[in-house]
């Protein structure tokens, strides 16, 4: 075991990946020499030489179109998008070409492209760099979504992604970079568990839904929770898209009541797919219905203003409350 | 007006020992891991470093007017733009502004682009354009709310003809094409401008911007301030040869000027300004000039950079040449020190003031503006914060 941060298990996880495949590359803005904004490539091109962590012109779709390119002759190329807000001009590359690749070429095509996006908010920037851009991917079928939570999971995650045959989009909470950890870099991880769901914490009262950045902000919330009471099961959802509907319905059905948060906003989010799903599976064990407690359903506000549209302790609380019909309902619900 | 390709990119100061094919060849024969040619050698210069007028047949006649006034008036605006840019960075790092992007080292091209526009042209600018939007007389508080973190933008688009600050890389060229080929199905005679950087040029945007603008030959003039640095990476990372080159190909009238020399940007911007308020089509002016700062004040150049080669460019100051230039032509240097003192001190005084009386935003804010008219499940929303906000109130109010 190492003490490392977040940010540290990524570089290591990175390392380590490029160490056991050559053919295992990095693309992206300022990765090279500055180690990416966020120092997550920090000493990689150095060690690793400027053919495998590829400094890129300006150009989103350009880098996953050429990664799509070196994918298909053989590599394994690792993509970093500098910021969350800055994806969207890779959008057609990522959803019309990553995704669906495998399926156009009737499998004989596999594009094994990891994109690597700093998302979310919580860290004071201007537009544009606080965004949670997840569930658009999400909703694409032939990707995979996944985000860790804690810098073991960080390390683990980041290996079994780039391992991947499949395009998968690893969305790093980047306000929890500094999060410090115990990291195994010798475990082995089950095959397939980079799509399991994590019991955090087990609870008879609620499941509380959480998936990256706000995995802390719930734990807190369990804990606060007991004061009032109230016995909180907290799931970290780790993998967006496929769902890991077997731990989340055994939780579900245990409890009565879910909660899911997450900072995007409301409608069309992960929170709406994840309720409509658990009330499918497991409605006769409902006693309220699933609560969300998320972004409001505007563009990402300004700084001075990001902490009322980040779902917080109180908030999740709030949302616990009328889980268990202490509180009244939210105007245009019923009770 | 023809097209000015081979005439940009043309020697305008000494005389070449050799034709540029074979001083370029020569250049990468003899040197061992060859840097790219001399840059000097090909863009358009009025006036050198030291301060000496350069004849320039290509600019010469845009500036004529250019009288002692006129040119130290455009000094004090440099002065007053690197004074705004050094409290913008100030301002941040005692925890008033969220971010600030400097601008040091860019004010002869925004200046002399800037002061080039007529009132009703258009401009659409990136994150940097601290400087043009000074030329617009645009309001302190207007230029600092974004990076305060108090308010998605600073100022009304319409009240200045200028777009708000653009962080997604080239996006806004599009936007200039688009407006500007409303100015022509309009038939109007003024022009939209767009200002970006030597990383955007990589982006696919600017590639479709000029295209757009080239087949509906739209009065639009893409100003690229190569300032050799995105982020980290060096202008080789997004071109191997020159950025006006690449314009050229799309069919656009090209000038590359010495982007620290305010009188050559500003006959350039005058120059291209003209060519497509005449209905020649889109124009491109490549301004070669240097980002003496770091890209934002959350970045480090320290640890990509060269500190010679920051020196290099310190002997290029915009500032001092004209001030050498101006000692030239016996202009009184001292008097004009305490003009420009007022001048820098009253903008400070102006953006202290400013950042001390601006509110912070109301929660209301938050969702106010995303539609223009009412949108019912965000008007819950609304309400429905606004109820849980009020919850903790009332505790507070109970806990008395």
């Amino acid at each position: 075991m190492t003490s490392l941060t977040f940010s540290q298990a990524l570089n290591t996880s990175l390392r380590d990946s490029m160490e056991r495949d050559d053919k295992v590359l990095l693309m992206g803005e300022d990765i090279g020499k500055l180690g990416g904004v966020f120092r997550i490539t920090d000493g990689l091109q150095k060690d690793f030489g400027q053919h495998r962590v590829i400094d890129t012109p300006l150009a989103e779709s350009g880098i996953v179109g050429a990664a799509i390119g070196l994918a298909f002759r053989g590599y394994r190329p690792v993509v970093e998008i500098q910021f969350d807000g800055f994806v969207y001009p890779a959008f057609d590359q990522i959803v019309s070409q990553l995704a669906k690749m495998h399926f156009r070429s009737r499998g004989n095509v596999k594009l094994p492209v990891t994109i690597r996006i700093p998302f979310g908010g919580g860290i004071g920037s201007p537009e544009h760099h606080s965004e949670s851009p997840e569930a658009y991917f999400a909703h694409t079928a032939g990707l995979r979504v996944v985000s860790p939570s804690n810098p073991q999971d960080a390390y683990t995650m980041l290996a079994q992604a780039i391992a991947d045959d499949d395009p998968v989009i690893f969305m790093e909470p980047k306000r929890r970079y500094h999060t410090r950890g115990e990291v195994d870099t010798e475990l082995v991880p089950e095959p397939g568990s980079l799509y399991r769901a994590n019991v955090l914490r087990e609870g008879r009262d609620l499941t509380l839904i959480a998936y990256g950045p706000l995995v802390k902000t719930a734990l807190d919330a369990a804990e606060a929770a007991v004061d009032e009471g109230v016995d909180i099961e907290v799931i970290d959802l780790r993998s967006i898209e496929p769902v890991d509907f077997e731990t989340l319905t055994a939780s579900v059905r245990k409890t009565g009541r879910v909660l899911i948060t997450h900072e995007a906003s409301i409608s069309g989010g992960i929170g709406a797919e994840l309720s409509a799903s658990l009330t499918e599976r497991c409605f006769d064990h409902l006693d309220h219905a699933p609560v969300r407690v998320t972004g409001f359903d505007i563009p990402y506000p300004p700084a001075k203003l990001e902490s009322h549209h980040l779902p917080d302790l109180d908030r999740i609380l709030d949302g616990v409350d009328r889980a268990m019909r202490r509180n009244p309902p939210l105007v245009g619900e019923d009770g | 007006m023809r097209l000015r390709l081979a005439g940009a990119l043309r020697p305008t100061g000494m005389p070449r020992l050799f034709p540029q094919s074979m001083q370029r060849m020569l250049t990468v024969s003899l040197t061992f891991d060859s840097p790219a040619p001399e840059e000097t050698e090909n863009y358009l210069q009025v006036v050198a470093p030291d301060g000496t007028r350069r004849p320039c047949p290509e600019l010469d006649e845009w500036v004529k007017d250019l009288d002692v006034p006129a040119l130290e008036k455009l000094y004090i605006d440099m002065a007053c733009i690197r004074r705004l840019d050094m409290e913008g960075t100030a301002l941040q790092r005692q925890g008033e502004l969220g971010l600030w992007a400097p601008l040091l080292g860019q004010e002869a091209s925004q200046i002399g682009s800037g002061r080039a526009l007529e009132h009703d042209d258009f401009i659409f600018p990136s994150y940097r354009e601290h400087g043009v939007a000074y030329c617009r007389g645009i309001d302190p508080h207007d230029l600092l709310r974004m990076w305060r973190g108090a308010a998605p933008s600073g100022w009304n688009p319409y009240e200045v003809n200028m777009a708000n600050q653009q962080i997604v890389i080239g996006a806004q060229t599009l936007h200039a094409a688009g407006y500007a080929m409303g100015l022509k199905f309009d038939g109007s005679q003024a022009a939209a401008i767009a200002y970006f950087g030597d990383g955007a040029t990589s982006q696919g945007d600017v590639s479709e911007a000029m295209v757009f603008a080239a087949s509906y030959q739209a009065p639009v003039v893409f100003f690229c301030q190569n300032n050799h640095w995105a982020i980290s990476e060096p202008v080789s990372t997004q071109t191997t040869g020159y950025i006006a080159d690449r314009a050229a190909g799309f069919g656009l009238a090209t000038w590359r000027v010495d982007g620290n020399d305010v009188i050559a940007v500003m006959a350039a911007t005058r120059a291209a300004l003209a060519h497509v308020r005449t209905g020649s089509g889109p124009a491109f002016i490549e301004a070669v000039t240097y980002r003496m700062g770091a890209h934002t004040t959350a970045d480090d150049p320290t640890r990509y950079r060269d500190a010679l080669e920051l020196e290099e460019w310190a002997a290029k100051d915009p500032l001092d040449r004209i001030a050498a230039h101006l000692g030239g032509l016996g202009a009184d240097l001292e008097e004009l020190k305490q003009r420009t003192e007022k001048a820098t001190n009253d903008m400070a005084a102006g953006l202290r003031e400013a950042i001390t009386s601006m509110p912070d935003p109301e929660v209301e804010d938050l969702f106010t503006n995303v539609y223009s008219h009412p949108h019912p499940r965000l008007d819950e929303q609304r309400e429905n914060y606004a109820n849980y906000l009020s919850g903790f109130a009332q505790e507070a109010e109970a806990a008395k």
